[in-house]
C-alpha cells in the first residue's frame, strides 16, 4: 500500500545517493537505563519513514533527540549535511507533531498555526496568507477562530499538523500521529497524511506502535526493540521476509516451527521439524550449514486448509483437527491442533457464502494443511 | 407481586427520593445559612450604623428608624459620614496609602513567589512534598507570634543589628523596626504562601509539552515564557494576587506592630475610630468604603472572566 511515485527509484538502494538525515552512533542513557543504544540510520529526502516498536523501545527518545528536546549521550545527528548536536530546539529545521498535539489552549486555531511564523519574524501579510492557505488545506476554515477545546479530536489533530507544516520544515516529526483518533478517523487521516506528504514533499519521520499504521504510511519501516533498530526495510520486505522470530511475531503473526537444516543450497532449503520430523521445503536459498538449528515461519494467511487431502508430497503438509474457529466476516481464523499438540493459526478468506451457517470446515473436523514453497521463511534467530 | 405491595414499593421509592433531595437542599443550605447569619446580617448592621449619627449613649449611634408623632415610620439616612471621609484628607490619603502598600507587597510576593512555585512544580515528587510542607509550616505557629518574632529580629537592639555589629559590618544599628520597610517585610513574609499555593495549583496543571511545542516552533526560552507560560498561569497570578492584596489592604496587626506610628493604613484608622474615638458611624463608613474599594475590582475581574469563558 505504501506509495510514493517520487521515490520509485528507491534512494536507499543507490550507493551514490546522499542521505538527508544521518543518525550516527546515537546513544541516550538515563542513569543506568540505556534508552537508545548506538543507533545508525540513513533517511532520504521525501521519505515517509516509520519507527515502529512497543512502548519503552526508545523510539520516542530518538525522535526527541532529533527535535532537540534531549541531548544524545553519544553520537551525531546530521540534517541536510548540518550537524544538529549543538543547535537548540528553537533553531532546528524540524517541526514536531506531538502525540498530545500540544496545542496552545489560550490561542485560537489561527493563532496556534501562526505561532511559528511569528517567531520567524515574517511580516503580517505573509503570515496571514500562509495561515489561510494551510487552514484551507486541512479543511478547517470555518473553525479558524475557535479555541482547541472547542474542536473534536480529529480537528485538533489537523491543527497540530497544520501548525507543524506551515513552517515548511526540512523534516516533520510525528509522534503517534493517529494514536488518539478512533479507528474510522484514523484510516481516513492516514490517507490525508500521505496526500499532504506527497504534495509538500517534506520528509516525514513517524513514530508509532501500530503496525498497520506503519505498513500503510511508510516508504520504509525501522523496527525498534530495546533501544536498537532490529530490521529496516520497506513494508513488504519486513512482512514477507522478516529476519528474526521477534519481527515475524511483531509484524502480523506467524506460525513458527523449530527444526534443523537437512539440505541447504542456492535455490532451496530443506528443514526437518524437531517436534514431529515433518519436512519444510523453502524455495529461497541460504548459506546455512547442515544440521544448523533454524526456525521456519509461515504466515497464517499463506496456509491452505482443506477437508480433502492435497496432492501427495513429503513436505509442506500437515494434518490436524479444528480446535477453534473465529468468524470475522470477510475471513475466518482457524486454530488447528496437530497430532503433536502444536496449535497452528490459519486465516482463510470466506470467498463462498456458507450455506445454512456452515463453515468451510467444522469444529473437531480432520483437516489437511499445505502451503507453497515460497510461503515460508527460514530464520536463524 | 401484589398490587398493594407494588403501591407501597413506589411509595417508599418516592419517599426516599424526597428525603434524598431534601438532604441535598440541607447540605447546600448550611453554608448559605452560615454566610447569611455571620456575614450578610453583620454587614447590613454595619451598613446601617454607617448611615447613623454618632451619639454619646449606648449604643453610641442614632437609630435609623423612628416613629413620628403621628405614628408614621421615619427612616433617617445620613450620608454625613461618607461625606466626612471624602472631605477629610486623612482618610483619602490613608486609603491611597493602604492600596499602595498592598499593591507593592502583592507585586513583591509575585516576584518572589512565581519562581518559587515554578521550582516546586518542577522538582521531584519527594522534594516537592517537602518544599510544599515548608511553605505551609509557618501556619502552625500563631500569626501574631510570628510578627512579634520579626520585632525581635528587626529592633535596634535586635538579632540582625547585633549580628551585623558583632561582625563589624556596621557600628551603628540600622533602623528597621517602625519603618515602612518593616511593614513591607512583614506583609510579604506573612502573605507569601497565599501567593505561592494558588500559583502552584495552577502551574501543576501546566503541560510541559506546550513549552516543547513553543521551542519546536522557534520560540526562545524567554519568548516561550511570555507567550505560553505567563498567559497560561494568569489565573494563578490573579488568584494569588487577590489573596494577598485583599487582606493586605485591610491589614492592621503588621502596620501597628512593625510600622509603629509611621504607617498610615486603613486598618489602623478603623481601629482608632472604633476604640479611641468611639465614633461607630464613621468607623462603619470607613469599613463600608474599604469594602467598596476592594469589591469593585474583584467584580470587574469576575465580569471579564465570565465574558471570556462565554466566547
Amino acid at each position: 500500500m505504501s506509495k510514493d511515485p517520487k521515490l520509485a527509484h528507491r534512494p536507499w538502494l543507490d550507493p551514490e545517493a546522499e542521505p538527508y538525515i544521518k543518525i550516527q552512533g546515537i546513544t541516550k542513557r538515563f542513569g543506568d537505563f540505556t534508552a537508545v543504544d548506538n543507533v545508525d540510520l540513513d533517511i532520504y529526502k521525501g521519505e515517509l519513514f516509520c519507527w515502529l516498536g512497543g512502548s519503552g523501545c526508545g523510539k520516542s527518545t530518538l525522535l526527541r533527540m532529533l527535535a532537540g528536546f534531549e541531548t544524545p549521550t553519544a553520537g551525531k545527528i546530521f540534517i541536510d549535511g548540518v550537524e544538529m548536536n549543538d543547535i537548540p530546539a528553537y533553531e532546528r529545521p524540524v517541526n514536531m507533531m506531538f502525540q498530545s498535539y500540544a496545542l496552545f489552549p489560550h490561542m485560537t486555531v489561527e493563532k496556534n498555526i501562526a505561532y511559528g511564523l511569528v517567531r520567524d519574524g515574517l511580516d503580517k501579510a505573509t503570515i496571514q496568507s500562509k495561515v489561510e492557505e494551510i487552514i484551507d488545506m486541512v479543511e478547517l476554515t470555518q473553525f479558524s477562530k475557535r479555541k482547541p477545546h472547542q474542536l473534536s479530536g480529529g480537528q485538533r489533530q489537523r491543527v497540530a499538523l497544520a501548525r507543524a507544516l506551515v513552517k515548511q520544515p526540512k523534516v516533520l516529526l510525528l509522534d503517534e500521529p493517529l494514536g488518539a483518533l478512533d479507528k474510522r478517523l484514523r484510516e481516513q487521516t492516514q490517507y490525508e497524511l500521505m496526500n499532504i506528504q506527497d504534495q509538500l514533499g517534506v520528509t516525514f519521520i513517524v513514530v508509532t506502535h501500530d503496525q498497520e499504521e506503519a505498513m500503510t504510511l511508510s516508504t520504509r519501516i525501522a523496527i525498534m526493540d530495546k533501544g536498537k533498530f532490529i530490521q529496516t526495510g520497506t513494508p513488504t520486505e519486513i512482512y514477507e521476509t522478516p529476519d528474526s522470530r521477534f519481527i515475524a511475531n511483531f509484524i502480523g503473526s506467524a506460525n513458527i516451527f523449530e527444526g534443523h537444516v537437512v539440505e541447504s543450497g542456492k535455490e532451496h532449503v530443506l528443514v526437518r521439524s524437531t517436534r514431529d520430523q515433518s519436512l519444510f521445503y523453502i524455495d529461497h536459498g541460504s548459506d546455512l550449514q547442515e544440521n544448523a538449528k533454524v526456525w521456519v515461519a509461515i504466515r497464517p494467511e499463506k496456509i491452505k486448509i482443506s477437508k480433502s487431502p492435497p496432492e501427495q508430497s513429503d513436505h509442506n503438509q500437515l494434518i490436524g483437527t479444528v480446535d477453534d474457529i473465529g468468524y470475522l466476516g470477510k475471513l475466518s481464523n482457524y486454530k488447528v491442533l496437530l497430532d503433536n499438540g502444536k496449535i497452528i493459526d490459519i486465516t482463510y478468506p470466506n470467498q463462498v457464502r456458507p450455506k445454512s451457517g456452515d463453515h468451510l470446515v467444522d469444529w473437531e473436523e480432520k483437516v489437511y494443511l499445505s502451503w507453497d514453497a515460497s510461503s515460508a521463511v527460514v530464520l536463524t534467530h | 407481586m401484589s398490587e398493594a405491595s407494588q403501591i407501597s414499593n413506589s411509595l417508599v421509592k418516592n419517599l426516599s427520593y424526597k428525603l434524598q433531595s431534601s438532604w441535598k437542599t440541607l447540605v447546600v443550605g448550611i453554608p448559605y445559612i452560615w454566610l447569611f447569619i455571620f456575614f450578610l446580617v453583620p454587614f447590613f448592621i454595619v451598613l446601617k450604623i454607617s448611615f447613623a449619627e454618632s451619639l454619646i449613649a449606648s449604643p453610641p449611634f442614632s437609630s435609623l428608624f423612628q416613629w413620628a408623632e403621628d405614628g408614621a415610620l421615619q427612616i433617617r439616612v445620613l450620608f454625613d459620614n461618607f461625606a466626612y471621609l471624602w472631605e477629610d484628607e486623612l482618610y483619602i490619603t490613608t486609603y491611597i496609602n493602604s492600596v499602595k502598600v498592598a499593591f507593592i507587597s502583592t507585586l513583591i510576593c509575585l516576584i518572589i513567589g512565581y519562581p518559587m512555585a515554578y521550582a516546586i512544580v518542577r522538582s521531584s515528587p519527594t522534594k516537592k512534598n517537602i518544599l510544599l510542607m515548608l511553605i505551609i509550616l509557618p501556619f502552625w505557629t500563631s500569626f501574631l507570634l510570628r510578627v512579634y518574632a520579626w520585632m525581635g529580629l528587626l529592633a535596634d537592639q535586635g538579632t540582625i543589628n547585633n549580628l551585623l555589629i558583632w561582625l563589624g559590618i556596621i557600628d551603628q544599628p540600622i533602623r528597621m523596626l517602625y519603618t515602612q520597610f518593616a511593614v513591607y517585610l512583614g506583609i510579604v513574609y506573612s502573605y507569601l504562601p497565599f501567593m505561592i499555593l494558588p500559583l502552584y495549583a495552577n502551574m501543576e496543571k501546566l503541560d510541559i509539552t506546550l513549552h516543547e511545542a513553543a521551542a519546536d516552533l522557534g520560540a526562545k526560552p524567554i519568548t516561550t515564557f511570555l507567550t505560553v507560560t505567563l498567559p497560561m498561569t494568569m489565573p494563578g497570578i490573579i488568584a494569588g494576587s487577590l489573596l494577598v492584596f485583599i487582606p493586605a489592604t485591610g491589614e492592621y496587626v503588621i502596620p501597628d506592630l512593625l510600622g509603629g506610628g509611621n504607617s498610615l493604613m486603613i486598618g489602623k484608622v478603623l481601629y482608632n475610630e472604633f476604640n479611641n474615638n468611639h465614633d461607630w458611624p464613621v468607623a462603619s463608613a470607613v469599613a463600608i468604603a474599604l469594602l467598596i474599594v476592594l469589591v469593585a475590582p474583584m467584580m470587574l475581574y469576575q465580569h471579564i472572566q465570565s465574558k471570556e469563558s462565554e466566547s
